[in-house]
């Protein structure tokens, strides 16, 4: 009991602090899912209604919700897939070849990391129309994982410095070539930092909103943050209630995946080998 | 196996941590580098199993030059400081890695496994992770996975130095027993001399990246080559005292004098080398001194004796003496065991 006697004023401080926050998405959930009379805040019937876009044939000029979410999907996990990849091997080689310039290429990631995305967009868009990639999803991927990689690479490196060189050692001792200590005893000692980098630049990917925007604006390759904006901007008949639904939906996976692995996104903080 | 090393030298960058050293490990021999820290054992070691690149000189196994084969293609088992077992495999999945690296039949792996598993005492910890495993049984995996491929010479970098006292005495008899039952050629690398003494047949002293002496454990701590080797072997360590000589005698600063029929009359100045135990009173009188501090180890205790002209002389005895600090003493020297040195540190 004196345990959470000790903890209520902080508890309490981060309740009041938090309140804003938690009442607008408790608004928001129940919002979506109830309807209220025009002069009233005060819901008087449970519907489904607003959800309906998830079923009902989109109407002409818009995208299909399920099309753009598959979009959406396809852009996060490929962004996730490459940034983890190509972070696996770079950082690797950062973290334990002595290469000529290493040090150049250090402080270049540091920098990219810290560049704004939107100076170079213009660049990138000009880029992109001349290689013929503008208004694809395979030109925003692209994009959107080199841009992640910085960060990726920096975080990967952090986790190989952490293994032992003697491990590495005791393994060429032991007959492996370099290939095999890498994948056979080197990786699984960072596979807590693959896992963490994984979710992050999924969620990254899932919630990337301006490059889609600027890079691929046509129907065919929007997703769902562009997809939203696609519904207000239509200034015609904005449908705040599918405005707001389409946000439920679009925010359901981050929640998801925040719920199931919590305790391993942990690890990219904490950044050390676990036995 | 017999294992070379001729010439060998070794630089990082511009400095030179090892010029030309020659050194011969006999086949089925447990040899000790043993040194302080920074002279160069681990880097040694590393030459050997291939991890650095020898600048000059051949290191031989038998009669092959491995000196420019890669670690993977020379048969070598290490077992490392920090014991480096795989901390996401189990103890047998450790200990199988180099057998599966060789793509050997599993069934041949784990009857191998097995058999080393028996002769390390490890047989009921094969599915522990080393996180669960106690630092000595730890050690024991490390051990077990250096000599599962029955390597060509068994390196050990300061194995014992993360065990605690007790430890390190129950593993220092087990290496040497696994090492003797096996009839493996084994170096031995360590800064502490009663390990070195009490586990290997032979010990080579290295300093600044020289091997100074290489003798039995007893030969070297009798007959030491220089003021460096006596001063490094022994423990509490020997003093020493500057005297002159003249007409074959030495006379010590406090004005005692002893005979020294043997040595050199050309010498002027000889530095004295007196163990601890070879000054005190049942070697007679004519030292005499005030005692300035004592420290009691139990069966044994060791007195700082200051000499009449100020130097100190350490004296160890068994325990049950009633002497105190400040107690003045007149106690004798055991003149054979007495080591003479010239102003150089060359033995004389
Ligand atoms: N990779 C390296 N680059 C540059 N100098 C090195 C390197 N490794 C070792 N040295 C230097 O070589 C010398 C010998 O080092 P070594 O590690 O062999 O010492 P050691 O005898 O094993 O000491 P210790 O008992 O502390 O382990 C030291 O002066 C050290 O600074
Ligand atoms: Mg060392």
């Amino acid at each position: 009991m004196s345990h959470n006697f000790r903890h209520w004023p902080i508890i309490t401080i981060l309740t009041i602090v938090s309140l804003p926050l938690i009442i607008m998405f408790a608004f928001q959930i129940i919002d979506t899912f109830t309807t209220h009379p025009i002069d009233s805040m005060i819901p008087n019937k449970v519907t489904f209604e607003q959800f309906s876009f998830l079923w009902d044939e989109a109407e002409t000029g818009r995208a299909n919700i399920w099309q753009v979410t598959l979009n959406t999907f396809i852009f996060a996990t490929t962004t996730a897939v490459v940034v983890c990849t190509v972070s696996m091997t770079t950082a690797y080689a950062l973290s334990r070849l002595n290469f000529p310039g290493r040090r150049y290429f250090l402080g270049g990631l540091i920098i990219l990391h810290a560049f704004p995305t939107v100076t170079l967009i213009i660049a990138i868009f000009l880029i992109l129309q001349i290689i013929g990639l503008y208004d694809t999803l395979l030109g925003v991927i692209m994009v959107k994982a080199a841009l992640e990689l910085p960060f990726g690479i920096w975080i990967m490196k952090g986790f190989y410095d952490n293994v032992p060189w003697e491990i590495e050692m005791a393994g060429v001792q032991d007959g492996a070539s370099r290939f095999t200590v890498w994948w056979k005893l080197v990786l699984p000692q960072v596979q807590p930092g693959i896992f963490a980098l994984m979710i992050f630049s999924f969620l990254s990917g899932w919630s990337e909103f301006l490059l889609p925007q600027v890079l691929a604006p046509g129907n065919d390759a929007q997703v769902l943050s562009t997809y939203m904006t696609a519904l207000i901007a239509d200034d015609t008949k904005i449908d705040f209630a599918l405005f707001k639904a389409v946000g439920m939906f679009y925010a359901l996976p981050v929640i998801a995946i925040y719920l199931i692995f919590q305790k391993k996104l942990m690890n990219i903080y904490g950044g050390g080998t676990k036995g | 196996m017999q294992i070379t090393l001729q010439n060998f030298t070794k630089k990082f960058d511009d400095v030179t941590v090892i010029e030309n050293m020659n050194l011969e490990i006999k086949d089925g021999e447990m040899l000790a580098l043993l040194g302080p820290s920074g002279c160069g054992k681990s880097t040694t070691l590393f030459a050997i199993c291939g991890i650095h690149r020898v600048n000059g000189g051949k290191i031989l196994f038998g009669d092959q030059d491995v000196s420019d084969l890669p670690s993977q293609k020379r048969n070598v088992g290490v077992v490392f400081q920090s014991y480096a077992l795989y901390p996401h495999m189990n103890a047998y999945e450790n200990i199988a890695f180099p057998l599966k690296v060789r793509k050997d039949k599993p069934a041949d792996i784990k009857r191998q496994v097995h058999e080393i598993a028996k002769l390390t005492h490890i047989e009921e910890l094969l599915e522990r992770k080393p996180g669960q495993l106690s630092g000595g049984q730890q050690q024991r995996v490390a051990l077990a996975r250096a000599l599962i491929r029955k390597p060509d010479v068994l390196l050990l970098d300061e194995p014992l130095a993360n065990l605690d006292a007790k430890l390190r005495l129950e593993m220092r008899s087990e290496i040497r027993r696994i090492q003797l039952e096996t009839g493996i050629t084994a170096i031995l690398v360590t800064h502490d001399q009663v390990e070195a003494m009490s586990m290997c047949d032979r010990i080579a002293l290295m300093h600044d990246g020289k091997i100074v002496q290489l003798d039995k454990p007893s030969e070297m701590y009798n007959n030491p080559a220089n003021k460096f080797v006596a001063d490094f072997l022994g423990n509490p360590p020997i003093t020493f005292l500057d005297a002159e000589h003249k007409d074959k005698t030495l006379l010590l600063p406090n004005g005692h004098s002893i005979a020294s029929p043997n040595l050199n009359a050309a010498v002027k100045k000889v530095q004295v080398g007196i163990r601890p135990e070879c000054f005190g009173p049942q070697f007679g009188m004519g030292v005499k001194g005030v005692v300035k501090f004592i420290e009691k180890q139990g069966r044994e205790e060791l007195f700082d004796i200051q000499l009449t002209d100020g130097s100190i002389l350490r004296s160890i005895q068994a325990s049950g003496s009633d002497l105190e600090v400040g107690a003045d003493i007149d106690w004798g020297l055991s003149l054979d065991d007495l080591l003479f040195f010239d102003m150089q540190g060359e033995r004389l």
